[in-house]
């Protein structure tokens, strides 16, 4: 798209089409990024072979400038994902100064940059590996986990036009990949060749077992209340209807608890726990590699929270007023406060006990999560009986 | 999964100190148990038999960090009791007084390591928020926070300082309203009732015969305390319960030393009304002579964490033949291996937490 | 011994008791408040100990410790008894060339650590003691540290 100059390109006069064909801002980021670095390139080169081809391909040409834009975009989304896993600690971490009666992070404008200056520190820290370990398993387990926990942290939509893509099997993917880090535990627990370790990847394997499934059968009676599993879709259904968090409070509960469990938060923190089992299954990874285990950790909060925001908590949408004019602001508000009730949560308890743990996840949230599709089978009756 | 050995310790976050806990795990039951200790052992007993008597008092201090009061108390019993001396009134109740301080922040201590054992850290904030307030009392007594040399052969070393009694009086007003608030975070939470109650249970007569003792034996049903049954410094004219509790098992026990704190902090009122009722011209020191004359001693005293014994062998010199000490934890710990076993592996930090681990009196 | 148990003994008491059943090997050294003192021939403390524990109700053994008198060893025993407080102290006198003298670790299983630090620290031999090892130092050591043969560093 040639532009005959910066003021045009400046007053951005009309939204980009992206691949997708719908608007996206992080595309339209990207390719706005792209045209200024792009051309930029063209004049320079310009400059110095006036009238030739590449110069022209590196302005004109909109098949290679897409392609640009999407990787430019990529960095985009995973900045702000990035940022807003960086806030979640920051907001942890002083909500739980506040109610433990302490200081809390210190370095930066309110103790912003604390989390940027730990990160440097295990930079810094020695990098062991234990010589009797299963080098490919030990690796490739923190990869997988680190991997897999990054990319549904970026494929969480924080609007309806920022998302990375809006496909139909939406929510389904997201739980897909999030079910693969306990495995993946289970793998680095084995490969250390530490007891300690072998133990936390034996618990977090009971435990997935035992809260995958509530989660799923809830996650089943959101979608068939909303008829799809595109996340958009869930959304724009809570909004015509009510926040489903007024018919399917029983569901609300159950994923709740879950999803601490999931991402192995304080009281379910037990394939961790440091009291008796130094750190779990992390023992043996050091340095920056437990930095990313920690990140990951974090960004698999983001990813709890941000699923119960869509699927109970209208999403992007407020109510009578939709989308309004900055539902990504919206979205995050409410992520935010979901994980306020994650921190408080592990301020008030201690950790539980495994067989606990599973009595708990077989006993009580099981049958609990069956009420609850029950009752999403029962309003869908009424409803197809009244209207 | 076949059974494993698995060694926790000497430095392993359940530990408070270095000991070792080798457990035979078959998945998470354990299946047996052997504690290890020796690791701190320094000879303590042996380095007292080339001191003089007045020397030995900063070194009791130094045998557990938050029980140091009552170290140094039990040391200037034994010497006391053989040389036949009486103390003054005024040094019976400044000692009680100093006692049942640090009997609170001890347990205080005590509930902060429960805290952090149990994955819950704002407890551990909470309680040594609290403590900071006994410790502050420490430092106005007797000029230290932890080793507080404060007991002499003979009395203790001043009386208190003007307005320690209001600033006592004031701590302890103030823990008893603030405790509550940290006692209806583990008391109302079903989390951690379901992690103490029915878990490590100890009947009455294993634990006289395990030979535990203190809030430990008493949460098993035990009920004797050697302030009340074998009286020191004019515990028996003050007004106090024992607390004892017959469940036997971590939450009991959990529930003694929290009854025991609020019972302190009775019998610190009740002193602080003696010592007002005693002329302050009162000596708080006896004249202690340098020898000791010969003969075997031995004197006990209700510590935090049980029964602390010490038996003197004096040669008729100013340096002791032999001092025994018998400490408490010592013989905890011999007991953890009983404790432990047929629990799950995340049960450990739970039962031996409720022990109150401290392994400088243990190796000695 | 198939006598009743005594739940809560006077020191009178206790003191008439083991006059009658063990006077040809104990002597009666001092009582006090609560306190009686023994000394015992060390045939006889393990048939003493067990006659406290099951008859005179005493629960717990405070402690078991070694004396090195340079001519002979001592081992001292605390017993206590939880109904009354009262503290009983037997000393047995054990000779240097044959240090030894019967467990009493499986009367009460809290003497067990005790009398493991006073066979590591004083080299006496407890007699059917279920695990007689070295506990706070190091297992190869073989000297006993808290004899006054073994002296410290600058006493030599």
């Amino acid at each position: 798209m040639p532009y005959s100059s910066i003021r045009e390109w400046v007053t951005w006069s009309e939204p980009i089409n992206s691949p997708y064909g719908v608007f996206n801002i992080p595309y339209e980021l990207a390719y706005r990024v792209w045209e200024l670095i792009g051309g930029t390139l063209a004049w320079l080169i310009n400059l110095i072979f006036p009238g030739n081809s590449l110069s022209e391909y590196l302005a004109f040409d909109q098949t290679f400038a897409s392609y640009i834009a999407i990787a430019i975009m990529v960095i985009v989304i995973f900045a702000v994902a990035f940022v807003i896993n960086l806030t979640m600690i920051w907001q942890e971490r002083k909500v739980l100064g506040r109610m433990m009666d302490r200081r809390a992070t210190r370095i930066g404008p309110l103790g912003y940059l604390q989390c940027l200056a730990d990160g440097l520190k295990t930079f810094l820290k020695e990098n062991i590996m234990p010589e009797k370990a299963d080098k490919k398993g030990y690796m490739w387990a923190l990869v997988v986990l680190i991997g897999t926990s990054v990319l549904i942290a970026c494929m969480i939509p924080l609007s309806s036009r920022w998302f990375v893509v809006d496909y139909n099997t939406g929510l389904l993917l997201i739980f897909g990949l999030f079910a693969i880090a306990p495995f993946m535990i289970l793998v680095a627990g084995w490969s250390q060749n530490n007891k300690y370790s072998l133990i936390g990847g034996m618990r977090a394997a009971a435990q997935m077992v035992a809260y995958e499934v509530p989660m799923l059968l809830v996650l089943a009676s959101v979608v068939l209340l909303a008829g799809s599993f595109n996340i958009n879709d869930i959304v724009y259904a809570q909004m015509e209807t009510t926040w489903y968090i007024l018919p399917l409070f029983l569901g609300f509960i159950v994923f709740l608890i879950s999803a601490i469990a999931e991402s192995e938060r304080i009281p379910f923190d037990l394939p961790e726990a440091e009291a008796e089992l130094v750190e779990g299954w992390q023992t043996e990874y050091s340095g920056m590699k437990w930095g990313l285990i920690m990140l990951a950790d974090y960004f698999r909060g983001y990813v709890a929270c941000a699923l119960i925001v869509i699927m109970f908590l209208g999403g992007w949408t407020l109510p009578f007023i939709g989308d309004g004019p900055i539902p990504e602001l919206v979205f995050l508000l409410k992520v935010f406060m979901v994980f306020f009730i994650f921190a408080w949560v592990r301020a008030a308890h201690c950790r539980i006990r495994t067989d606990q743990i599973l009595h708990f996840g077989w006993k009580v949230l099981l049958p609990l999560s069956v009420v609850n599709l029950v009752i999403v089978l029962a309003i869908m009756l009424a409803g197809g009986i009244l209207w | 999964m076949s059974d494993m050995w698995i060694t926790m310790g000497p430095q392993h976050p359940f530990s408070h100190g270095l000991w070792t806990l080798k457990i035979r795990a078959d998945g998470e039951i354990v299946q047996e148990a052997e504690p290890v200790i020796g690791y701190l052992h320094r000879g303590w007993e042996k380095e007292c038999e080339n001191r003089t008597y007045p020397m030995i008092i900063p070194m009791a201090d130094r045998l557990c960090y938050s029980a140091s009061m009552t170290w140094s108390h039990v040391y200037c019993k034994v010497v006391e009791e053989a040389m036949g001396i009486e103390l003054t009134d005024r040094a019976k109740y400044l000692r009680v007084v100093a006692d049942e301080i640090c009997r609170i922040q001890s347990h205080l201590m005590w509930l902060a390591a429960m805290g952090t054992d149990l994955g819950n850290l704002t407890v551990f904030l909470w309680s040594l928020r609290e403590r900071e307030f006994f410790l502050d009392l420490n430092v106005k007594l007797c000029g230290q926070r932890l080793t507080t040399n404060y007991p002499r052969i003979g009395g203790v070393r001043n009386d208190m300082p003007y307005y320690f009694e209001r600033d006592c009086l004031r701590a302890v007003d103030r823990f008893e309203k603030m405790i509550w608030e940290l006692v209806a975070m583990m008391d109302e939470s079903a989390i951690f009732l379901s992690r103490m109650q029915g878990v490590g249970i100890v009947s009455r007569k294993d634990a006289a015969n395990f030979g535990l003792t203190g809030p430990t034996m008493r949460g098993c049903g035990v009920d004797f305390d050697v302030r009340r049954d074998d009286p020191y410094c004019n515990y028996d004219q003050l007004e106090w319960d024992v607390a004892v509790c017959n469940d036997g098992d971590a939450y009991g026990r959990y529930k003694v030393r929290i009854e025991e704190m609020f019972q302190s902090c009775d019998i610190i009122r009740q002193a602080m009304a003696k010592l007002d009722a005693i002329p302050k011209t009162e000596p708080t020191r006896v004249k202690a002579p340098r020898r000791v004359p010969e003969g075997t001693h031995f004197a006990r005293v209700e510590d935090p964490r049980g029964e602390s014994l010490m038996y003197l062998v004096s040669d008729g010199t100013d340096k002791p033949y032999r001092l025994k000490v018998r400490s408490p934890i010592f013989v905890n710990v011999s007991a953890s291996k009983h404790l432990v076993k047929g629990v799950r592996i995340a049960d450990i930090p739970a039962i031996m937490g409720t022990l109150d681990m401290c392994l400088g009196e243990t190796d000695r | 011994m198939t006598e009743k148990m005594i739940e809560a003994p006077t020191v009178e008491e206790i003191a008439a008791a083991v006059d009658r059943e063990f006077s040809y090997m104990t002597v009666k050294k001092k009582t006090g408040v609560r306190r009686i003192h023994y000394s015992c021939d060390r045939k006889a403390i393990h048939d003493l100990c067990k006659y406290l524990h099951d008859v005179l109700n005493f629960e717990q053994a405070s402690s078991v410790c070694g004396v090195d008198w340079k001519d002979h060893m001592q081992v001292v025993y605390h017993l206590s008894n939880y109904e009354t407080g009262i503290m009983v102290e037997i000393t047995v006198d054990v000779p240097n060339d044959d240090p030894h003298i019967d467990s009493v670790a499986l009367i009460w299983e809290g003497a067990d650590w005790h009398e493991r630090e006073t066979y590591e620290l004083f080299g006496i031999i407890f007699d059917g003691h279920p695990k007689l090892e070295r506990l706070l130092t190091p297992q190869n050591y073989e000297f006993f540290p808290f004899r006054k043969s073994y002296k410290l560093r600058g006493q030599e």
